[in-house]
C-alpha cells in the first residue's frame, strides 16, 4: 500500500509521479522482465511452499510415527521416504517418467512416445482453464479490482457455451467453435459486468458482490440443469452433449486439445490490451492511483466496468474451454475450484500475462501430478490447495521469504493489490 | 484504501436528493404492500378452486406448539383472504407514512416489520387450504440462523476494529473439523472414573464436547492469529490474507478428512450437545417450545447478541474498539494502543468463527465432512453487511437468511411461486441490493481494511 495516507494533498502530489511511473512501466512492458530479484521471490515462494508441503506429508503419514517409535534414525528415514515417494509420484504424474520417455524415444514407436508424453500434455490440459481465469483475475488486479468471482463467471461462461454448443447443430466447426467461445466470453462477461457496474455506480464493493454472484451462479446452474438445460430423457442434472462441430479438436495425447493454444493467444491479447492500447493504459492507471487517473481526465466508471467485464469474460472462457474441450456437457461439479486457484496464480505471476501463463502451467502441473500422487502414495489431492495457500502467503508477504532466506529488502517486489474495502 | 470508491457525479447527486432513503424506503414498503395484495390476496384462486369454495372462505391453518409434548399442537385457523388484505393494508399504511412523514430513527425497525408482514403473507398464501407447522418452521429458522449469526458476529468483531475478515468461512471449517476430532478423542480417552461419581455417562459426554468446543475456538484463534500477523504486522492486503486462509482451510480440512477422519470413524464421532428446556421460560405456550427448547449454541447466540451489543455501545472497551475501526489516528492520539486493540479484535473474531464452526459438528451433525460449512461463513458476512455491522441488525438478517434455508424443508407443503434455487438466492441478492445502497447506504467502519502505521 503505497498510497495509504489519508491526507488528500499528499495523494495529489503523488499522482503526477504515478502517471510517470506508469508510463515508464508501459515502455518496458511491465516489471516482470525487470530484474532477476523480482523473479526470485516467486521461485523461492514455490520452493518453500513445496518444502513445507513435504513436511506436512511426513507429519501426516502413519508409518513415520511407527518408525519413530523404533528409533529417531528410522523415523527420519521413514519421513524422508514418505516425502520422496509422494513427490516422485507427483513428478511422474505431472511430467512423465524420465526412463519411460527415454525408452520411448529410443524405440521410436509412435504409440509409446504418445503415452510417455501424455502426463505432460495432461498437465497442459489442466493448466488451460487456469490460464484463462488467471488472466481475468490479473486484469482485474491491474485495475485495482479484486475479482474473487472467477468461479461464478466460469460457471456462467460454461452455461452459455454449452447452450450454443448443443443448440446449433448444422454449423461448420470453423464457425461453431468461435461462436461457442464467444458465447462463453459474453456469459462470463455479463457476470463480471454486474459487480463492475455496481462498483462504478454505487461503490458496492466488488469482493462482496462477486462472492454473492458466485453463489447465485451455482444456484442458477443447479436450476438450469434441473429444468431448461437438462438432457432430454435424463434423470441426472446434466445437459445434452454439445455438437461435434463445437468440440475443440484433440491435438495429441489423450485429451490435449486446441484450448491450450487459444489460452496462449488470449494471454498475448491481454498483454497487448494492457500494455499497448489506450484502454489498457487507463485501466492500469486507475489501478495504480484512481486520483491520478481522475486528474488525467480518465473515465474511472468505464474503466471499472470494462475491466470487470473483460475479467469475467476471460473467466467465462475458462468455463467454455472446459466444456468444449473436455466435458462436452455441463455437469454441476465440472470445475474443481479453478476460479479460486486463479487468484493465487495471478498474484504469483505478478499480474503479468507472461507470469500468469507460467504460474498457471506450474499450478496445473502440480494439480495434475497430485492426481497421480493420490493413486500411488495415497496423499489426498487437497495437499495442492495447502501448497497453493502457502505460496500465496509467501508472495503476499515477501517479508517472510526475506526472513527465511536472509535477503535484503530491495523494494523490488512492490505492491500486489491496491484496492481494499470500501 | 477508501479512495478507490468512485465519487458520485452530478447527475447522481440530484437523483439522490429527490430519492432520499426515506422516500425510497416508503416506495419499497408500498411495493411490498402491493405484492401482498396482488400476488397473495388475489392469488388465492387456486386454493379456492381445488376445494370448490369461494375465495373468502379459504382457510389457512397454522400449527403451533402448546407444550413440550411433540403432539400437543394448537390449530390456528385464519381466513386467508381477510388476513392477506389486512396485511396489505397495514403495509400500505406504513409505506404511506414513511413516504410522506418518515419514521426517522425507527425506519429500520419498521422495515423489519414490513418484511415480517410480507413473510407472514407469503406463508398464509402458500398454506391456504392446508395446514402448516408454523412452530416447527420458526424453530428451524432459529436453528438455521445460528451459524449465520455467529459468523456475522465474527465479522463484526474484527471489522468494527478495522480489520476485514473474509476468512470466516475458512475459520469455521477448521473449527468444525478440530472440534469434531478433539471432541471424539476426549470422548474416547477421558477416564470415566472422574465423572462416574457425580454426573455419570452424560457428564462425561458433555465434558468431552466442551473440550471439543474449546479446541474449535482455539483453532479459529490460530487462523485469526495468522490473519492478524499478515494484516497488522506485515500490513498486507487483508482480502489477500483472508483468501490465503480460506484456500488453506479448505485444503487442510479436506486433506486431513480424507487421510484420517474417513478412515478412523471413531475419531469423527464426537456426539452432539442435546437440546434442553429452560425452566419456566420453556413452559410458555407457543413461545417456549419455539425459543427455549434448543441446545447450548442457540442459547449462546441469544446471550451473545446482548453481550456484544452492550459491550460495543455501553462500555469503554467497546468505544475503543469502534474508535480504532473508525479513526485509528485519533484513537492513537488519545492514547489507545491501536495495534493491540486490533489484535484483540482479530483473535476474538477467530474464536467466534471457531465457535460457529463447532456448531456444525458438535451441535448439529456429529461428524465432519469435506466442505461441511457450505458457504455459511460467506452468508454470515452477508448478514453482517445487511445488518449494518450491528449485532442486532445482523441477527435480524440472519433470521431472514435462516428462514429461506428452513423453508427448504417445507417445500412440499407450500405452493412456491419460484423454484427453490431462487429462494436460496435471496440472501445473496438482498446483500447486493443493500450494498448498492438502493435502500440506504450501510455505515461501514471508516477505517475498515486499512492497515495502521504509527507515525
Amino acid at each position: 500500500m503505497t498510497n495509504q495516507t489519508e491526507d488528500p494533498k499528499e495523494q495529489k502530489s503523488d499522482s503526477g509521479q504515478t502517471l510517470i511511473d506508469e508510463l515508464n512501466k508501459s515502455m518496458d512492458g511491465g516489471t516482470w522482465r525487470g530484474s532477476l530479484q523480482a523473479a526470485l521471490y516467486p521461485i523461492l515462494a514455490v520452493f518453500t511452499g513445496l518444502v513445507i508441503g513435504g513436511i506436512f506429508i511426513a507429519f501426516t503419514t502413519e508409518e513415520v510415527y511407527a518408525a519413530f517409535r523404533e528409533s529417531i534414525g528410522a523415523g527420519l528415514a521413514a519421513a524422508w521416504r514418505s516425502i520422496a515417494v509422494s513427490y516422485q509420484a507427483l513428478f511422474v504424474g505431472a511430467i512423465g517418467s524420465p526412463s519411460e520417455i527415454a525408452e520411448a524415444l529410443g524405440s521410436g514407436d509412435r504409440e509409446a512416445i504418445r503415452s510417455a508424453f501424455n502426463p505432460f500434455l495432461e498437465s497442459l490440459v489442466t493448466s488451460t482453464p487456469l490460464i484463462f481465469a488467471g488472466l481475468g483475475v490479473a486484469l482485474g488486479f491491474r485495475t485495482g479490482l479484486f475479482n474473487i468471482g472467477a468461479e461464478g463467471q466460469l460457471f456462467i461462461g460454461a452455461v452459455t457455451a454449452t447452450w450454443v454448443g448443443y443448440s446449433f447443430t448444422n454449423l461448420p466447426a470453423i464457425i461453431h467453435i468461435p461462436l461457442a467461445l464467444i458465447a462463453g466470453f459474453i456469459g462470463g462477461g455479463i457476470w463480471g459486468y454486474i459487480p463492475g457496474w455496481l462498483k462504478a455506480k454505487t461503490g458496492g464493493h466488488e469482493v462482496i458482490n462477486t462472492i454473492m454472484m458466485n453463489f447465485i451462479a451455482f444456484r442458477l446452474v443447479e436450476w438450469l440443469l434441473r429444468t431448461y438445460m437438462q438432457a432430454p430423457g435424463s434423470v441426472n442434472p446434466i445437459s445434452p452433449i454439445v455438437a461435434d462441430s463445437a468440440k475443440l479438436p484433440v491435438l495429441g495425447g489423450d485429451r490435449f486439445h486446441l484450448g491450450f493454444f487459444i489460452a496462449l493467444l488470449m494471454a498475448w491479447a491481454t498483454w497487448w490490451f494492457l500494455f499497448r492500447t489506450k484502454w489498457g493504459f487507463s485501466l492500469r492507471t486507475v489501478g495504480a492511483n484512481p486520483n491520478a487517473a481522475r486528474y488525467a481526465g480518465m473515465n474511472i466508471v468505464s474503466a471499472t466496468v470494462i475491466a470487470m467485464s473483460i475479467s469475467g469474460g476471460l473467466a467465462g472462457l475458462a468455463g467454455a474451454n472446459e466444456i468444449l474441450g473436455l466435458n462436452h456437457r455441463l455437469v454441476p461439479a465440472f470445475s474443481s475450484g479453478y476460479g479460486f486457484d486463479s487468484i493465487a496464480l495471478a498474484l504469483l505471476g505478478k499480474n503479468h500475462p507472461v507470469g500468469v501463463v507460467l504460474a498457471a502451467i506450474l499450478f496445473g502441473t502440480l494439480r495434475n501430478g497430485a492426481t497421480q500422487m493420490q493413486v500411488d502414495a495415497g496423499i489426498p489431492i487437497d495437499i495442492i490447495s495447502i501448497v497453493q495457500a502457502l505460496v500465496l502467503a509467501f508472495i503476499a508477504a515477501p517479508a517472510i521469504v526475506r526472513t527465511i532466506y536472509r535477503l535484503r529488502d530491495t523494494g523490488e517486489e512492490g505492491d500486489l493489490v491496491t484496492s481494499s474495502w470500501g | 484504501m477508501a479512495s478507490t470508491t468512485i465519487p458520485s457525479n452530478t447527475t447522481q447527486t440530484s437523483w439522490r436528493s429527490v430519492f432520499t432513503r426515506q422516500r425510497i424506503l416508503g416506495i419499497v414498503f408500498l411495493i411490498i404492500a402491493f405484492s401482498i395484495w396482488y400476488f397473495f390476496a388475489q392469488g388465492l384462486g387456486g386454493a379456492a378452486e381445488s376445494d370448490e369454495i369461494g375465495i373468502s372462505e379459504v382457510i389457512t391453518t397454522f400449527k403451533l406448539p402448546l407444550s413440550s409434548q411433540p403432539g400437543d399442537l394448537y390449530d390456528w385457523l385464519l381466513p386467508s383472504s381477510l388476513v392477506l388484505n389486512g396485511l396489505a393494508l397495514v403495509a400500505a399504511f406504513l409505506g404511506g407514512v414513511q413516504l410522506f412523514r418518515g419514521f426517522g430513527r425507527w425506519a429500520n425497525t419498521i422495515l423489519a416489520i414490513v418484511i415480517g408482514l410480507f413473510i407472514f403473507g407469503f406463508l398464509t398464501w402458500g398454506a391456504a387450504g392446508k395446514s402448516l407447522n408454523l412452530g416447527g418452521l420458526l424453530s428451524a429458522t432459529i436453528v438455521r440462523a445460528v451459524p449465520i449469526t455467529l459468523g456475522a458476529f465474527s465479522g463484526i468483531l474484527s471489522e468494527r476494529a478495522g480489520i476485514v475478515n473474509i476468512a470466516i468461512e475458512g475459520m469455521m471449517l477448521t473449527g468444525a473439523m478440530v472440534g469434531a476430532f478433539v471432541g471424539s478423542v476426549a470422548k474416547l480417552w477421558l477416564p470415566e472414573s472422574i465423572f462416574a461419581g457425580f454426573m455419570g455417562e452424560q457428564g462425561l459426554t458433555i465434558f468431552g464436547l466442551c473440550i471439543g468446543l474449546v479446541a474449535a475456538m482455539l483453532a479459529g484463534a490460530v487462523l485469526s492469529a495468522v490473519h492478524g500477523a499478515f494484516s497488522i504486522r506485515y500490513k498486507i492486503n487483508q482480502i489477500v490474507s483472508g483468501t490465503v486462509i480460506n484456500i488453506f482451510a479448505v485444503g487442510f480440512t479436506s486433506y486431513l478428512s480424507a487421510r484420517f477422519l474417513q478412515k478412523y470413524q471413531e475419531f469423527n464421532n464426537p456426539g452432539t450437545f442435546k437440546p434442553f428446556e429452560i425452566p419456566l421460560l420453556g413452559d410458555i405456550p407457543i413461545l417456549g417450545p419455539i425459543f427455549f427448547r434448543h441446545n447450548i449454541f442457540v442459547y449462546s447466540m441469544f446471550i451473545l447478541i446482548i453481550v456484544i451489543h452492550v459491550a460495543y455501545y455501553y462500555t469503554r472497551w467497546g468505544l475503543r474498539m469502534r474508535s480504532v475501526g473508525e479513526h485509528p489516528k485519533a484513537a492513537d492520539t488519545l492514547g489507545i494502543n491501536v495495534l493491540r486493540t486490533r489484535w484483540q479484535a482479530v483473535l476474538l473474531s477467530g474464536m467466534m468463527a471457531g465457535f460457529a464452526g463447532g456448531y456444525f459438528t458438535l451441535g448439529s451433525v456429529p461428524r465432519f465432512d469435506e466442505g461441511l460449512t457450505a458457504g455459511r461463513g460467506f452468508i454470515g458476512l452477508a448478514a453482517m453487511i445487511f445488518g449494518n455491522w450491528n449485532p442486532i441488525g445482523s441477527f435480524g438478517a440472519s433470521l431472514l437468511f435462516g428462514f429461506t434455508d428452513a423453508l427448504q424443508t417445507k417445500l412440499a407443503i407450500l405452493r412456491l411461486p419460484i423454484p427453490s434455487e431462487f429462494l436460496l438466492m435471496i440472501p445473496y441478492l438482498a446483500t447486493m441490493i443493500v450494498l448498492a445502497g438502493i435502500v440506504g447506504k450501510g455505515h461501514m467502519p471508516a477505517a475498515d481494511g486499512q492497515p495502521y502505521e504509527k507515525e
